[in-house]
Order: C-alpha cells, then sequence, then structure tokens
C-alpha cells in the first residue's frame, strides 16, 4: 500500500511568518491514512479506514458516536498509534510517538474539551510549552505583542492578558486556533467545534476556517450539525461502525443523504407525531418566579401528558429557571403542584414531589464516569433500594429493565459509564432521572452533542412518556427539536420570558424573533441583543 | 465522543486489576510469611496479641478516614483530637471520684465524655468545612494545633495522670479480653466489620463514594452533600473517642506527646489499603490491611536485627509510596 506517488520533495517546511504559500486541491493529500485499522484489546474501532486531506481543503468527518471519528482523529495526530495500516505525511509514512511530534511536523488537534490552563492568560496558554525567549527569561512584550496580532487576525478583540477562565467559550476556541497558528499548523484537526458555539459565533469559525484554507492549512473538522456542512466544508467522508462509507464533494450530498448514511437506514422522520394537545388538568403552575442574577419573574403553567418547550439563546436563563425550580439554586416565587403552594429547597423535595431535572451537562453534573451504570442508575433514587441495606438484586434487576426500556448499548454491565458513548450515556441518565417515576420531568439539552440516530430514540422516549401521562419540560437550543416535539413553547430572553407560542404559530421564524427580543418590548432592550455573552 | 476515547482502558488490564485489589493481602500474607520465617515467637500468642492491641487504636481511627477520605475530605487533627479527648476524660475521672468513688459508674462518665468529646470536635471539623467551606487540609491543620495546645494546657506542660483506684478498675478494658481475645482487638473487628457493611451496603457508603467522585453530580442527584461530609467528620470524632477509650488504660497518663502522628499513620493505612486519596473510592477491609501491614513491619524489624528498627520509618514510607505507585498505574491509561 505505500506506492502513494511521492510528492516530490513534499512542502517546504512551514515558513515562520505564516508565508502564504497558496496550494491549490488539486495537490497531493498532505495527511493521509492507508487502510488504518485500530483495536483496544479485542474491540475492533477502525476498520481499514482510506482517508486523505490536502492542502487549502475543509474536510467534514461525520458519523454517529461510536463511529470512530475522534479515534481516526486521534491517529491522525499521533495522540494514538494505529494497530494497522499507515499513517502518511507529505507522502511519507510517519509514526508519530506523541502529540508533540506530529505539532512539530505541524500536524495539531483540537480537542471538544479544550486543553487551556484557565487560570493563565491568554498569551501564555497560546505560547504554552513554546515560550519566546530572551537569554534566560520570557520575552513577555514579544510575546504579548505576536499574541495580539494572532488574535486580532482572529477576529477576536480579547486583551492578551485577560486569562482564559474569563473568556467566553467561542473566544477559547479561538484562543485553541490561535495557539494552533504560532505552531505554524498546516493541518488543522477540530473535534465538533460548534458543539457548544451560538449559530452567530459558529459563523465567526466559520470565517476563519475560509482564511486558514486560503492560506493552504488543511483542515479536518467534524460536527453533528449537518446543516453546517454546506457552509463550510468540500469534502465530506462519513464512518459508521469504523467503517468508512463514502467521500464526495458536499455538493454531491444532501443533508438527508449524509444521515441516511450515517445510520444506514432512512430517517423517514426523525421526530415521531405529536399527541393530540392535551387537555388535560395542570400539574403545575410557577408564577412570579425569579433566581437572582439570571431569571425574573418568570410565569407558566404545564399540563398533564403536554410537552412544553423552552427556547430561547444560550445564556437566557432556560437552565437557571429550572436549577431553581428544583432547588439546586436559591430562587423565589410560587410554585404550585396540582393546585397546592409547594416549597422546594433542595433536589430531594423536588423527587418527593414529583419532580425530576435532567441536567443538560452529563459528564459534570449527571454521571459518575468512573463508575458503573449500577450505581449511576440508582443513586437519585437510592432510596428506593435501601431499607438499612442497599438490595444489589433489585438494582440489577433495575438496570437490565433500563437497558431494556432505553436501549442502552454497553459493552459489559460493569463498564465505567466514562467508557459508554455519548448517545449511551444519554439514555443512562434518562433512566437514572425516570427510575424516581417523577410526573414532571424537566430535560435540558436532551440530545446534546449525540448522534442523530440516537436523537431520535431519545425524542421517542419523550413522546411515549408524555403519553403515559408524565408532564414534561423541554430545554433545548436546536430549534428543530423544539419546533419537532413540543405542544407549546415558552421563549425567553435575559432572564424573562418573552412569549408563548403554541399549535400552528410554532414556527422558526416566530421563535427567533422573540428569542432576538424582536417581538415584545423591543424598544426598552433593543441595544442589547447584540452583547456577547461572557 | 467518549465512547471512541476512552474504551482502550478497560479490557487490557484485567490481570494487572485483580494485583491491584488484592495488593494489600497478598503484602500481608507475605509479612506474615516473613515474620515467621525470621522469629519463632513471632506467631506466638503473646506476640499476636501485643500487635494486634497496639494496632487498634489506629485502626478504630483509621476506619473513620476511609469514611472522610472516600468523601473526598480529610483529616489531619485526630492525633491531637485523641490527645485531647484523654485528657478531658481523666480530668473528668479524676474530678468525678470524690463524688462517686473509684468505681465503674466514674470510668462509664469518663466514656461518656471521651464520645462527647469526639462528637463535638468532629462536628467543628465537619461544620468549618461544609458551611464555612474551608478546604479540609486546611482546617484540620488548624484544629490539629489547637487540639494539641490544649491538651499541653489542660496538663501545664507535664503529664495528666489517671487517679490509681480507678486505673485499677478501667485496667481490664485494654488488658482484659472475651475468651482470650483482647478488648481492643475485638472493638477494632467489630468496628471494621461494621465499617466494611456501611462502606458497601448503605446508601450512607454509596453516597460517600459519589460525593469524592464528583460532588455536582452528588448535588444534582438529591444528595445532601454537605450532611453526609459532616457526618464522615463526626463518625471519625466518635471513633477517635473509642480509640482513646481503649487507650487510657494502657499507660493511664495523657500528655502533650500522646497520639503523637496518628492522623499520618492512620492516612497511610488507609492508602496503603487501597483508598483513593482523592476520594470516590474506599474499602475498610483494605484499611484493616493495612493498619495490620504497618503494626507488623514495626513488629518484625524490632523481633529481628536484620534491619536497625530506626529504620522503621523508611520502610513505611517505601509502603506508602508503593502502594499509591499501585493506584496510579490502575488509573493510567
Amino acid at each position: 500500500m505505500a506506492s502513494q506517488p511521492q510528492n516530490g520533495a513534499a512542502e517546504p517546511a512551514p515558513s515562520a511568518g505564516n508565508a502564504p504559500e497558496r496550494k491549490g486541491p488539486a495537490e497531493g493529500p498532505v495527511l493521509a491514512a492507508r487502510a488504518v485499522s485500530k483495536s483496544f484489546g479485542p474491540v475492533q474501532v477502525l476498520f481499514d479506514i482510506d482517508f486523505e486531506l490536502r492542502p487549502g481543503e475543509v474536510h467534514a468527518l461525520i458519523g454517529e458516536n461510536g463511529a470512530g471519528k475522534s479515534t481516526l482523529m486521534k491517529c491522525l495526530a499521533g495522540y494514538q498509534p494505529a494497530s494497522g495500516g499507515e499513517i502518511l505525511l507529505r507522502g511519507r509514512p510517519v509514526a508519530f510517538a506523541s502529540s508533540e511530534e506530529a505539532e512539530k511536523e505541524g500536524v495539531v488537534l483540537i480537542h471538544q474539551e479544550f486543553n487551556l490552563a484557565e487560570q493563565l492568560s491568554a498569551e501564555a496558554n497560546i505560547f504554552l510549552g513554546r515560550e519566546l525567549k530572551r537569554g534566560p527569561f520570557l520575552d513577555t512584550a514579544l510575546m504579548r505583542k505576536r499574541s495580539a496580532e494572532v488574535l486580532r487576525e482572529l477576529e477576536t478583540p480579547v486583551d492578551p492578558a485577560t486569562p482564559v477562565s474569563a473568556l467566553s467559550v467561542s473566544q477559547k476556541q479561538m484562543v485553541e486556533i490561535a495557539k494552533a497558528l504560532v505552531r505554524n499548523a498546516r493541518v488543522l484537526i477540530m473535534d465538533e467545534p460548534t458543539a457548544v458555539l451560538t449559530r452567530r459565533e459558529a459563523e465567526v469559525l466559520f470565517r476563519q476556517i475560509e482564511r486558514l484554507k486560503a492560506d493552504g492549512v488543511a483542515i479536518l473538522y467534524t460536527s453533528h450539525k449537518l446543516d453546517e456542512m454546506e457552509r463550510v466544508a468540500d469534502k465530506v467522508t462519513i464512518l459508521r461502525d469504523g467503517h468508512h462509507v463514502v467521500t464526495a464533494p458536499v455538493a454531491e450530498l444532501s443533508e438527508e443523504d449524509m444521515a441516511r448514511q450515517m445510520v444506514g437506514r432512512d430517517l423517514t422522520d426523525v421526530f415521531p407525531p405529536k399527541a393530540p394537545e392535551p387537555g388535560a388538568s395542570v400539574v403545575l403552575e410557577v408564577e412570579g418566579f425569579s433566581v437572582p442574577g439570571y431569571v425574573k419573574d418568570v410565569s407558566f403553567t404545564l399540563r398533564q401528558g403536554e410537552i412544553l418547550g423552552f427556547a430561547g439563546l444560550v445564556g437566557s436563563g432556560r437552565t437557571e429557571l429550572m436549577e431553581g425550580l428544583v432547588g439546586l439554586r436559591h430562587a423565589s416565587g410560587t410554585v404550585r403542584l396540582d393546585g397546592n403552594e409547594v416549597h422546594i429547597a433542595s433536589p430531594r423535595d423536588a423527587v418527593r414531589h414529583g419532580l425530576a431535572y435532567l441536567t443538560e451537562d452529563r459528564k459534570g453534573h449527571g454521571l459518575l464516569l468512573g463508575k458503573g451504570m449500577r450505581q449511576n442508575l440508582t443513586l437519585l433514587g437510592l432510596e428506593r433500594f435501601s431499607r438499612i441495606f442497599i438490595d444489589e438484586k433489585a438494582e440489577e434487576a433495575a438496570l437490565d429493565a433500563a437497558i431494556a426500556r432505553f436501549a442502552i448499548r454497553a459493552p459489559r454491565r460493569d463498564i465505567p459509564v466514562g467508557n459508554l458513548s455519548g448517545g449511551n450515556q444519554q439514555k443512562l441518565l434518562l433512566a437514572k432521572t425516570m427510575l424516581v417515576e417523577p410526573a414532571i420531568l424537566i430535560a435540558d439539552e436532551p440530545t446534546r452533542g449525540i448522534d442523530i440516530g440516537t436523537k431520535q430514540q431519545i425524542y421517542g422516549f419523550i413522546t411515549e412518556l408524555a403519553a403515559e401521562g408524565h408532564a414534561i419540560i423541554v430545554i433545548s437550543s436546536e430549534m428543530a427539536e423544539v419546533i419537532g416535539l413540543c405542544h407549546r413553547i415558552v421563549v425567553m430572553r435575559s432572564g424573562r420570558v418573552m412569549g408563548e407560542v403554541s399549535g400552528e404559530e410554532i414556527t422558526e421564524n416566530e421563535i427567533v424573533r422573540y428569542a432576538m427580543g424582536l417581538q415584545q418590548g423591543a424598544e426598552e432592550r433593543a441595544g442589547d441583543d447584540h452583547v456577547r455573552r461572557g | 465522543m467518549s465512547a471512541e476515547a476512552s474504551t482502550p482502558a478497560a479490557p487490557a488490564r484485567r490481570m494487572r486489576i485483580d494485583l491491584h485489589v488484592w495488593g494489600p493481602l497478598v503484602a500481608l500474607v507475605l509479612l506474615i510469611l516473613l515474620g515467621a520465617f525470621l522469629n519463632a515467637n513471632f506467631l506466638s500468642y503473646g506476640n499476636v496479641t501485643n500487635v494486634l492491641a497496639r494496632s487498634a487504636f489506629i485502626g478504630i481511627i483509621a476506619v473513620g478516614m476511609t469514611f472522610v477520605i472516600t468523601a473526598g475530605g480529610l483529616d489531619l487533627s485526630v492525633g491531637s483530637m485523641a490527645a485531647f479527648i484523654a485528657g478531658v476524660m481523666i480530668i473528668v475521672m479524676n474530678w468525678l471520684v470524690p463524688e462517686l468513688g473509684a468505681g465503674w459508674p466514674v470510668v462509664l462518665a469518663g466514656m461518656g465524655a471521651a464520645l462527647l468529646v469526639g462528637l463535638v470536635a468532629g462536628a467543628v471539623n465537619g461544620l468549618l468545612v461544609t458551611r464555612a467551606g474551608i478546604e479540609a487540609f486546611i482546617v484540620t491543620l488548624g484544629t490539629m494545633g489547637i487540639f494539641r495546645s490544649l491538651v499541653t494546657w489542660l496538663a501545664d506542660g507535664g503529664t495528666l495522670s489517671l487517679n490509681f483506684e480507678v486505673r485499677e478498675v478501667y485496667r481490664p478494658v485494654y488488658y482484659g479480653g472475651l475468651f482470650g481475645v483482647a478488648w481492643p482487638i475485638v472493638v477494632f473487628a467489630v468496628i471494621a466489620v461494621i465499617g466494611e457493611i456501611v462502606m458497601r451496603r448503605t446508601a450512607f457508603g454509596r453516597h460517600c463514594a459519589a460525593i469524592g467522585s464528583n460532588d455536582q453530580v452528588a448535588r444534582y442527584s438529591a444528595i445532601h452533600v454537605d450532611t453526609v461530609r459532616l457526618l464522615t467528620y463526626v463518625f471519625l470524632g466518635i471513633l477517635v473517642g473509642i480509640a482513646t477509650i481503649m487507650y487510657v488504660p494502657r499507660l493511664g497518663s495523657a500528655s502533650s506527646t500522646t497520639g503523637l502522628l496518628w492522623e499520618l499513620e492512620a492516612i497511610a493505612a488507609v492508602i496503603i489499603g487501597g483508598t483513593v486519596l482523592k476520594g470516590g473510592f474506599g474499602r475498610v477491609w483494605g484499611t484493616a490491611v493495612g493498619v495490620l501491614i504497618l503494626s507488623l513491619i514495626d513488629n518484625i524489624l524490632n523481633l529481628t536485627d536484620l534491619v536497625s528498627p530506626y529504620l522503621n520509618g523508611a520502610i513505611q514510607g517505601v509502603i506508602i509510596i508503593l502502594a499509591v505507585v499501585l493506584q496510579r498505574g490502575r488509573k493510567a491509561g
């Protein structure tokens, strides 16, 4: 397989000044995989993958969670050695011993979870490990100047001396990219860079990607957001279950095609049909509810069997509102359950009143990643399994039931849940939350960062739960999700409810107008919708 | 993403994990064999009783320490706390002798005082950690100094001695026993068994591990994080009280050097036993084994002249570091 056309003297070593060495995509691949396979113990996760990345090309790598995207990226960037096949850099086989070695060759991977030292300044992070020195001392002035230059190029007007912890998510992303740039990256590999960005922030990122592309940088990029592909990618490679499915120019694949190829079957409709509008009784009434600093004077109602959506921009106070409701934050206001006023001071109170909250942050707040499925499943409802001692048999039975009910796929029962795919973690989290049999389920971003097949399953579960008579609140930043799933949608902005849409009024346009503050109170808040969230 | 990212760690390491699980026990068995090989007296009734009874104090405390550490805390004050409790006990008993006479009522009152002071001292640590939100290391470093200085002050720089008649009544608590097994050993065994069951089979144990692995997840899972943390310190305080109750009849006195460095021995035993210092995973049987390993090393060095007993600390230090290296070996992928 090594008969790859040698690319002459390969590329000249990347010059320090980032000179634009415009390369047309017609050139040979800068980085390629030939029949790469990868196994972890007995489990093979990549099967004979062929893949090419050319200078000046944006190549999107898509697939469901567990399809092998991250593993392939890590093999390409030297984080993990391939078990079989070879990686070619500018036509020559390489075996990076470490990510540092790959970086030296201009191959840089930007992780989904950033690798930034939060307490250090942006400039210190940008030059971390590559500090410029004058004699034995750091040349702070020069580093500051260069950092400022790079950040300006990236349209990120932050002071290089700002600690990273004070930056917004998108600014951190830009600092990561700046870090890659001062390392003269010729190949930039980005793992779901837009997962945590708002649309506007993603647009800034895309502009930078285009700029880098024009400079001849090869970019490999993953995302679950298929609608971004047309905007940013030149080529798309689809992986499924560790196998290469197809590589094609983005123009030749519709979003439908991509989804179908990823899943390997037709996705007729992602959303199950909505149950008829419930006419049942109101189970939850919230009046004048405030969470200091986040939410002001919010009121809404929820009926039995209803799916109520909460839309709005990231940072509009939806999560804080719900955390206040279930006693995770100090809050004030009136809450009535089935007409009776209740006071919920802690999550335990909430559970006792039949109110359960599924967090948006499954890794940080939802699951104990080092523990097994059983311990995680029963953590919220442990009271149900223990008098004096925990009944482990009952726990195992509950796990069996949860695995069957929520179609959780795990290689072993005792596997630490951190080793499960995102989709299976999310299903386990849903099972954990439903184990306390709440009358009201509050699901915060229930499908964040999971693949489309699993999303569809979760939509199915939510609809089923509603049909069984649970009342459900869904917070989502994905417009299609709230529109496709909910009977009624409350739109929040800057900690207030801006409006409510239901039935025929549920359109993206209507929701966006409320979310942007165009529909209500526009005169008093005209100025601040361009304010970045900090 | 994590599916692809982290599956590697699990399957290939089966063998190593087994060794990791049984490591402390294997080390203990090897030590016993070594001791029996080096000295005929090692396995004699007298020596075994002596070793076990002396390790009981640290052992009882270490069981409580296992819960504190598993829940992500630490308590450096237990040694000083033991000294302080011993001082208070002796003062209370001596003070009550004129009223009640030198009999069991006085001893029981002393025991009650020990438990009460232990409970209050543990609660002080726990409340400062949970309510005031100060790091456990800082809080207990502070209370360590406070308790130590209080006992020195109570003894006026010297030694507090228990009334001799009371001492005679109280003596069997250390020197007596049940079916030939000394009381400290019985108490240590009972507490270790209860501790193991609580850690493994009750919601409280599960909650400790959950809080130690990620207190945010615990909070979102409707666990009263602060209450559980507070309870671990209170239980530890009470256990320090129990350990002191067993200890006082041994010498019948307390001074500023009572219980010196007990905290470090207890923490070392917990770590050797396989509990993770950062919290999230703890096992009481391991702690019990850890305590025995530490005291056997001491005993073997004293019985034989292979190595100078002055090197005892060095050998224990090596064992502690080795235990942590093994722990790390399991985690690094």
